[in-house]
């Protein structure tokens, strides 16, 4: 089986989710005795080309046009139709990043294929490859399969696969040079500048302790008892997106795959259902507690500890507890 | 401006869910508006209001799809379409957008805004495979719009904090993310007023499209567990005292 990765660098600097799937690439050609493609796409980027050839690949593709400096889906579109058309692989993988959702479903299209986006790992049965991803916000697993013949389009949730596990190799892989046919006339959106918003003031990444409030908190006056609970434990307050979006708390609070990813050693999840888009920036911290209603809420897949009942009861409960264990 | 908004009905978010095969069972639960999807509703009505022109909701599915289209022309949509088919949560993504691909053919749209992904299915395909299958410009996960001389600036989002401004041309295809606005509730008097709208329905045969899909979905079953957790039981003020404990004496974080 050829797999064919697509690596994701911006202005020269890896997306470091281009390893982890690289380690699912590597993985899934040890199973099935093929090899692995990658390709490195943009500008400039030779010596990100030489770092990759010193991994366990077969060949890295170096795919580079002036116009593929900045990302357009367009651009990607383009000049990737024609990078897989001449490598034929059975398989294209890709990290789950936003750029990626950007374009790589079109580009499967382009080429009459499908993509299964997002996927958590895959298995191989009897010669066929199996992914898995999540559904109903992560509620439920699924497997899913390509039908048809390949080249087939799959990505990887970040953090599914672990970049640290890279196979490297003694000698380096061939880096070929792929020149590539496109026009600026093919590019119809225009990037313009890449920025922050006010430089946020919370800086979630560092704190030891984040008690974090999710829907279950209903209403923007109930936020204070979460607040009660975060400051007698010492700890930081934080949310998932849907609070962020309704202003109860600011976006620089927010945790998940557009907001902060956070390791604490405590991750207090209160009224949190576990949505994939926040479990991603959250699942690395030590000890995770769980407190929700719903008893299937996926958020109790990953804690440590978890209560099943109403955070309204035991958000203030919890706070005198706390209060009464701090040391006077 | 002429906006033509996809939106997907999905199982409601506290719905419990009971598996069947690959799909759930669909007899007892109640449907709602992708959330967001939304968004993108609220953000078209937006444009409508600031530049003219008019809002038109497409949804594909069964029957009780009606419902949700309604709820969105009770907000302020013009009109809807509803490509009619009871196998919808069947289709593989492209599936999906080859059937609202050529009824959006149909219309004359400036601009085709979708959610960002869906709640159940959570494909989060639709909008790119739409502007592939039009051969539109596009751009995905876009927190504000201004449209001017004929284009669009777009404040897209990008990972960790990031941000970045686009110019794209009309007509164009955009995928919105949750948050971009504050959705508007439908009033009475639009609810009234949504009862003399048009839903024109089209079977998804009619459209003529090949279905031939490209994956399929084996099963969907509850995940296995990553962690063993550990559950704590008792009156609120127990279950406080003892996960007071366990963090300071077992997991050692306090």
């Amino acid at each position: 089986m050829k797999i064919l990765l697509i690596t994701e660098q911006r202005q020269g600097k890896w997306n470091n989710a281009s390893f982890e799937t690289l380690t699912a690439a590597q993985q899934i050609a040890k199973n099935a005795s093929g090899s692995v493609i990658a390709v490195v796409i943009g500008k400039g980027v030779g010596e990100l080309a030489d770092q990759l050839a010193a991994k366990n690949v077969a060949e890295v593709l170096l795919v580079e046009h002036d116009l593929l400096d900045a990302y357009t889906p367009d651009g990607y579109c383009v000049a990737l139709k024609q990078v897989i058309e001449s490598a034929k692989p059975d398989l294209v993988v890709s990290p789950h990043t936003y750029q990626v959702r950007d374009f790589a479903p079109k580009l499967a299209a382009m080429l009459g294929k499908g993509m299964i986006g997002d996927c958590v790992g895959y298995r191989s049965e009897g010669g066929k490859l199996v992914f898995v991803r999540q559904m109903f916000q992560g509620k439920t697993a699924a497997d899913v399969t390509f039908l048809g013949s390949g080249p087939s389009f799959a990505s990887f949730q970040s953090g599914a696969f672990r970049a640290d596990l890279v196979e490297a190799h003694a000698s380096k892989a061939p880096i070929n040079k792929v020149s590539v046919s496109l026009m600026a006339g093919q590019i119809r959106t225009k990037p313009l500048d890449l920025f922050k918003e006010a430089k946020s003031a919370v800086d979630l990444t560092q704190a030891p302790l984040i008690v974090a409030v999710g829907r279950g908190i209903k209403a923007p006056e109930n936020i204070a008892q979460a607040e009660a609970v975060a400051k007698a434990m010492g700890a930081e307050i934080a949310a998932s997106r849907p609070i962020c979006d309704e202003g109860w708390l600011p976006m620089e609070r927010q945790i998940g795959s557009s907001g902060q990813t956070v390791a604490p050693k405590l991750y207090l999840a209160l009224g949190i259902s576990g949505a994939i888009q926040h479990v991603v920036g959250m699942k690395g911290a030590r000890t995770i507690v769980a407190i929700n209603k719903d008893q299937n809420a996926p958020i109790f897949e990953i804690a440590d500890y978890g209560i099943v009942g109403d955070i309204f009861e035991i958000m203030p409960a919890l706070t005198e507890e706390l209060q009464k264990a701090k040391p006077s | 401006m002429n906006i033509i908004v996809c939106i997907k009905q999905v199982p409601a978010k506290d719905a419990p869910l009971a598996i069947a095969g690959n799909w759930i069972k669909e007899s007892d639960i109640g449907f709602e508006m992708n959330e967001p999807d939304s968004y993108a509703l609220e953000e078209a009505l937006r444009l409508k209001e600031k530049h003219g022109g008019e809002v038109v909701v497409l949804s594909m599915g069964p029957e009780r799809v009606k419902q949700t289209i309604k709820e969105a022309l009770a907000k302020g949509a013009e009109r809807g379409i509803h490509i009619a088919d009871d196998n919808f949560a069947q289709l593989d993504p492209l599936g999906s957008a080859k059937a609202l691909a050529a009824a959006i053919q149909k219309e004359k749209a400036d601009l085709v805004l979708t959610g960002l992904q869906s709640d159940d299915h959570g494909f989060g395909q639709t909008g790119v495979l739409l502007a592939g299958l039009l051969d539109r410009p596009h751009a995905t996960i876009i927190m504000a719009i201004e449209v001017a001389g004929g284009k669009m600036k777009l404040k897209r989002e990008l990972e960790a904090g990031w941000f970045q401004h686009i110019e794209c041309p009309l007509p164009a295809v955009l995928s919105i993310q949750s948050g971009i606005n504050k959705v508007r509730y439908a009033t009475l008097k639009g609810i009234m007023a949504a009862k003399k709208k048009e839903i024109a329905t089209i079977t998804r045969e009619s459209l003529g499209v090949s279905s031939e899909p490209t994956q399929k979905i084996e099963k969907i079953y509850v995940p296995t567990k990553s962690k063993q957790t550990e559950f704590l039981t008792g009156t609120p003020k127990e279950v406080a005292a003892k996960l007071v404990e366990k963090l300071r004496f077992e997991a050692r974080v306090l």
